[in-house]
C-alpha cells in the first residue's frame, strides 16, 4: 500500500499533553481539528495566506496548516480554546464583542491569538503598528476597523501590554 | 413596546465565537466519518478518455473512486431560480460526474473517499485522467462575435431589456452627452469558511450538514437530483463562516457528497479545497458595461442607455442584473437597458454582493460624475436635481431618503470644503482627491410566505424558531430581539433557534431580504401567541386579569397586566400556564410578502464618500476615509447593521482597488486560485468608515418595515473611488480593479 505509516507523537496543547498516532504528513491544523476535536483553529485556505489557524508554538504566532504536527513535539501548543481562563473571557475576547471585531467569526479565532501576541510582542503603539501587525489575518467580511478598535481598547486598559513603540 | 429592537446589543453567538466553541459545517463530529476529496477538471473542454485509476487503489485507506463510470444518475435537474424564490435553486442547470463531457476547468470528473483527510487528498493526486482538449471560450475578448441578447435573465424572472421612450432619439439630440465604458473583472466570494457537506444516510433517510445561505433551498434541490421524498431530507447549518452570494445556491458539490456517503455507506465529509472554491461555487461574472446619458445643459437627464455584455455558461443565461437601479434612480423619459451574454467554458456564474447594482450602479455614478464636469454643476447638487420620487411605473417609492442621506453624507464628509478641479490637492508625494455616489439596491418580494413558530414555557422561558441562518449578519441576535419585543418579553429569557430545514419555512438570505422577512414572520408568531396567551387570562376566571379588555392588556417582562406597574393587576404567562397545567404553549406565525406589482417602488437609498490618495509615480492608492449614509427603514440592531454596512462599503473598496481574477484563454483556467494572489484587503488597506443612518418607516416591507443592510453598503462604492482617483490624477479609470499600470501617470508626463 501507498502511504506512510502512523506513527505516536506526544502533543502538549493548551497545557494538556495527548498521546496519538499521526501519520507524519499530518498538519498542526489537522492534528487539532481532526485528532484533539479541537476546531478552534480554522482551516480557511490550508495555503499559509489567511491566518485563521494562527496558534502559539511556545508562544511565538504560527500558522498551523503550514506547520506538521510532528515538529511540534517537545513544544508547547496553545490555542483559542485555551486562552480564557475557567469562565472567564481573556480581555482581548471580551474586547472582541464589545466592538463587534467579527461577523461570521470564522477568522476569529486567528484574530485575537494574533492580537494578543501583537499586545505582547509591543507591537500595538498605534494604529498603523496595529493594522500592519495584524495583516496577516484575513477577515472577509472586513471588521478591520474594531478589530484595531478591540485592541486599542484592550493596550488602553492594561499599561503593561502597551506598544513599546 | 420596543425594548429590544433598535438597541446596539451585542452579538448572542459573541462568546461562542470569540473561544472558539462555535462548530462550523465541516467541523461537526461523527463516528466512522470518511472523507471526499473532489478532482477537478484540468481542461476547459473536450472529454474524458480515460481514467486510470489503479494507483488509486493501491493507496491506503481508499474507500471508493467514483468517476461518471459508477457514480448513480441524477434523478431529475430541476431549474435555476434564485433560492430566494423558495424552491429548487441549483447554481447551474449541469449535473456533473454523469458522463464524459468537460464543460469548464475545475468541473468535478472524479471523487476518491478515504478514512481519512490526508488520505483522500494524497489517493486522489494519484489518479490519471487523459483528457481530449476541445476549443474553449473563456472570455470576452475570445467570445465577443458571438454574443447574443438573453431573452430574460434569473431563470424568467425578469425581462433581460427594458424599454421606454425613444433613447436614440433623445441622445442624439442631447445639448450635452457623456459615455462610459468599463471592464470589470471576475471577483470571487472567498468566504474564509471554504464550502463544505457531510452527508450522513440512516437508512432512506439523509441528514446534510451544509455551509448554506439556505437550508430549504439544500433540501428541495437535493431532493429533486437525488429523487427521495422531500421529507427524507434534513439540512442542518449552524454556524456558517461568510456567505456573500457564494453559499446562496444548492452547488453539485453537495449533492456529490450524499451520492458519495451513500456509495460508502458511512458518514462522508466533502470540504472543498481554498482553490477549488473559485470553480465549486460560482463568480461574479467578467463584463463590461457601456452607458451614455443624454442631459440639458443643466444636467437634467432626458436620455440614458445602460447596456452589459458579460460571460456565462454553456447552460445558463445567468447574468447579475446590472439595470434594475439605472433604469429608475433619476427621472429620465427616454431609456433603454439591456444584458448580452456570451457562452463561455465557465460554470454558471452567481450572485456575489450587491449583485448587479454594485457595479450596475458604479457605471451610472462615474457617468453622472462625468455629467457634473460637463455641466459645471456640483456632483450631490446633479444627483438631487435629477433624483426621481416615483419609480419606473410611477409608483412612489415605499420609503426614500435619499435626498436626506446626500445632505448628511456631503456634510459629514465636508464635501463643501472640496475644490472640484481635478489634481488640484497635493500632499508631499501624493494626489489627494474625493468623490462621490449615490448608492441604491432594489427590494425583491420574489419570495413565497415565510413562517416562525414561537414557544412559551412555563418557567418564563421561550424559543423562537425558523428555518434561517446565521452567517455573520446577525439574525440570530436580531430575530431574539424581534421575538423578545413581540412577546413582550426580556430578551434574555428568549432563545431564537435557526439553521434546520425541520424548522418553519424561510427562504435563503439573500439579496438583502433575509432581516426583512424573517423579521417579518417571528413578530407576527410572537404577536399571535401573545394575543393567545392574553386571550386565555382574560378568559380564566383565576386569571387577576379575568374579565379585562384583552386590548388593554400590555405585556411586559412576560407580565400581563393593564400598564398599571407591578401593583397593578396582573400576572405572568409563567403563573397563568402552571395554573392551568400548561407545561408550554406555541405558535405559528407567517407573513405572506407583498405582490410583485404592488404599486410602491421598493428601494433601498445612501450616499457614499470617500478621499483617497494616490502616489501618481507607482500608481498606488490609498482609501484615506470613507463616510456612508443610509435609510435602510427600520434598524433592528444598529450595532450589527453598522458593521454590516461598514463591511459593505470595504468590500466596495477592494472591488475598485483589488479583486478582479483574469482568465488565462490559453488554459481556460483562472489565473489566481488561492488568497495569495486573489487580491481582498487587509487591515492595512481598511481605513476607518463612518456609517451613518437616515431614519425612514417603511409601511410596506413587512410589519416592522425593515429594508435591509447587506448590500447597500456596498453599491457604487467603487464608482464613488472611481471618481475620487479622477480628482485626484485628472484621469478617468476604465476598468476594474484600478491596477497600478492604469492608475500611474503615463511614461513622459510629469506631475
Amino acid at each position: 500500500m501507498i502511504g506512510p505509516a502512523r506513527a505516536p507523537v506526544s502533543m502538549r496543547v493548551n497545557g494538556e499533553i495527548h498521546e496519538i498516532e499521526l501519520e507524519p504528513r499530518v498538519s498542526l491544523l489537522d492534528a487539532l481539528r481532526d485528532h484533539l476535536s479541537l476546531t478552534g483553529s480554522k482551516k480557511g485556505c490550508d495555503q499559509g495566506t489567511c491566518g485563521a489557524c494562527t496558534v502559539w508554538v511556545d508562544d511565538r504566532r504560527v500558522l498551523a496548516c503550514l506547520t506538521l504536527a510532528v515538529a511540534c513535539e517537545g513544544h508547547e501548543i496553545s490555542t483559542i480554546e485555551g486562552l480564557a481562563t475557567g469562565g472567564d473571557l481573556h480581555p482581548v475576547q471580551s474586547a472582541f464583542i464589545e466592538r463587534d471585531a467579527f461577523q461570521c467569526g470564522y477568522c476569529t479565532s486567528g484574530q485575537i491569538m494574533s492580537a494578543v501576541a501583537l499586545l505582547k510582542e509591543g507591537n500595538a503603539a498605534t494604529d498603523e503598528e496595529i493594522a500592519e501587525h495584524m495583516s496577516g489575518n484575513l477577515c472577509r467580511c472586513a471588521a478591520y476597523p474594531h478589530i484595531r478598535a478591540a485592541i486599542r481598547d484592550v493596550r488602553d486598559a492594561d499599561t503593561t501590554t502597551s506598544g513599546r513603540a | 413596546m420596543s425594548n429590544a429592537i433598535g438597541k446596539p446589543i451585542s452579538r448572542v453567538d459573541g462568546r461562542r465565537k470569540v473561544t472558539g466553541a462555535a462548530r462550523y459545517t465541516a467541523e461537526i463530529e461523527l463516528p466512522n466519518l470518511a472523507h471526499c476529496a473532489v478532482v477537478g477538471a484540468a481542461v476547459p473542454s473536450g472529454r474524458i478518455l480515460a481514467i486510470d485509476e489503479k494507483r488509486v487503489h493501491d493507496a491506503e485507506g481508499v474507500l471508493a473512486v467514483l468517476t461518471h463510470d459508477n457514480l448513480t444518475k441524477i434523478a431529475s435537474q430541476p431549474p435555476l431560480l434564485p433560492s430566494l424564490a423558495g424552491g429548487p435553486a441549483p447554481g447551474e442547470t449541469f449535473f456533473p460526474m454523469q458522463d464524459d463531457t468537460v464543460h469548464y476547468a475545475g468541473q468535478p470528473v472524479a471523487m476518491v473517499v478515504a478514512d481519512s483527510h490526508e488520505r483522500a487528498q494524497y489517493a486522489a493526486s494519484l489518479l490519471d485522467i487523459t483528457y481530449e482538449r476541445a476549443d474553449s471560450i473563456t472570455t470576452i475578448e475570445e467570445g465577443r462575435a458571438t454574443a447574443y441578447e438573453a431573452e430574460t435573465l434569473f431563470g424568467g424572472l425578469m425581462p433581460a431589456r427594458n424599454e421606454r421612450g425613444d433613447v436614440e432619439t433623445a441622445l442624439a439630440q442631447a445639448p450635452v452627452r457623456v459615455d462610459v465604458d468599463h471592464h470589470y473583472a471576475a471577483n470571487h466570494h472567498n468566504t474564509l469558511e471554504p464550502s463544505a457537506t457531510t452527508a450522513v444516510w440512516d437508512g432512506e433517510r439523509l441528514t446534510l450538514y451544509d455551509s448554506t445561505m439556505g437550508v430549504r433551498a439544500t433540501q428541495l434541490t437535493v431532493a429533486q437530483l437525488l429523487g427521495i421524498p422531500i421529507a427524507h431530507i434534513r439540512v442542518i447549518t449552524e454556524f456558517v463562516g461568510g456567505g456573500f452570494g457564494g453559499k446562496a445556491m444548492t452547488w453539485p458539490h453537495v449533492t456529490l457528497a450524499a451520492m458519495a456517503a451513500r456509495h460508502v455507506r458511512r458518514p462522508v465529509r466533502l470540504s472543498l479545497t481554498r482553490p477549488q472554491t473559485y470553480t465549486s461555487h460560482g463568480h461574479r461574472e467578467e463584463q463590461e458595461q457601456r452607458l451614455s446619458i443624454g442631459a440639458t445643459k443643466d444636467g437634467l437627464l432626458t436620455a440614458v442607455r445602460h447596456e452589459k455584455l458579460s460571460v456565462t455558461s454553456p447552460f445558463d443565461d445567468w447574468a447579475e442584473p446590472a439595470t434594475g437601479v439605472t433604469s429608475q434612480l433619476y427621472r429620465c423619459e427616454n431609456y433603454l437597458g439591456l444584458h448580452r451574454m456570451i457562452r463561455g467554458n465557465v460554470m454558471t456564474p452567481t450572485f456575489m454582493r450587491a449583485p448587479g447594482e454594485s457595479l450596475g450602479v458604479s457605471t451610472l455614478e462615474v457617468a453622472m460624475d462625468r455629467l457634473a464636469y460637463a455641466t459645471g454643476v456640483d456632483p450631490v447638487e446633479l444627483r438631487l436635481r435629477n433624483r426621481a420620487s416615483v419609480d419606473e411605473h410611477g409608483n412612489p417609492w415605499s420609503s426614500d431618503g435619499l435626498e436626506e442621506c446626500l445632505r448628511t453624507g456631503a456634510r459629514l464628509f465636508g464635501w463643501d470644503r472640496r475644490d472640484p478641479e481635478p489634481r488640484s490637492r497635493r500632499e508631499g508625494d501624493w494626489l489627494i482627491g474625493s468623490g462621490m455616489a449615490v448608492a441604491a439596491y432594489p427590494m425583491a418580494f420574489m419570495m413565497p410566505p415565510q413562517q416562525a413558530r414561537v414557544r412559551v414555557y412555563a418557567d418564563g422561558s421561550a424559543v423562537m424558531q425558523c428555518g434561517t441562518q446565521e452567517f455573520g449578519t446577525g439574525a440570530t441576535t436580531a430575530m431574539a430581539q424581534v421575538a423578545a419585543d413581540g412577546l413582550g418579553m426580556d430578551m434574555n429569557d428568549v432563545t431564537f433557534e435557526a439553521g434546520d430545514s425541520d424548522l418553519p419555512n424561510a427562504s435563503a438570505s439573500v439579496g438583502s431580504m433575509g432581516a426583512s422577512m424573517v423579521s417579518a414572520a417571528v413578530h407576527n408568531a410572537a404577536i399571535e401567541l401573545r394575543r393567545q396567551l392574553v386571550a386565555m387570562a382574560v378568559a380564566d376566571t383565576g386569571s387577576p386579569l379575568h374579565g379585562a379588555d384583552a386590548s388593554a392588556v400590555v405585556v411586559e417582562d412576560g407580565r400581563m397586566s393593564l400598564g398599571d406597574g407591578s401593583a397593578g393587576a396582573g400576572e405572568t404567562y409563567a403563573e397563568m400556564m402552571r395554573r392551568n397545567r400548561l407545561s408550554m404553549k406555541d405558535a405559528l406565525g407567517d407573513w405572506t410578502p407583498p405582490p410583485m406589482d404592488a404599486p410602491h417602488g421598493m428601494m433601498t437609498f445612501g450616499a457614499q464618500f470617500a478621499e483617497v490618495a494616490v502616489d501618481p509615480d507607482i500608481g498606488l492608492v490609498r482609501v484615506r476615509r470613507m463616510v456612508g449614509v443610509f435609510a435602510p427603514g427600520r434598524v433592528l440592531n444598529p450595532k450589527l447593521a453598522r458593521s454590516q454596512l461598514m463591511g459593505g462599503m470595504l468590500w466596495g473598496m477592494s472591488q475598485a482597488l483589488l479583486e478582479g481574477n483574469q482568465m488565462d484563454p490559453r488554459s481556460g483556467r483562472w489565473g489566481a486560485s488561492n488568497l495569495g494572489e486573489y487580491l481582498v484587503p487587509v487591515n492595512a488597506d481598511a481605513p476607518d468608515v463612518t456609517v451613518e443612518f437616515v431614519d425612514v418607516t417603511d409601511e410596506v416591507a413587512g410589519p416592522l418595515g425593515v429594508k435591509g443592510v447587506g448590500e447597500i453598503g456596498q453599491v457604487a462604492m467603487a464608482g464613488a473611488l472611481m471618481n475620487a482617483v479622477f480628482h485626484a490624477t485628472g484621469r478617468r479609470l476604465e476598468a476594474l480593479p484600478m491596477a497600478a499600470e492604469l492608475v500611474m501617470d503615463p511614461p513622459g508626463t510629469s506631475a
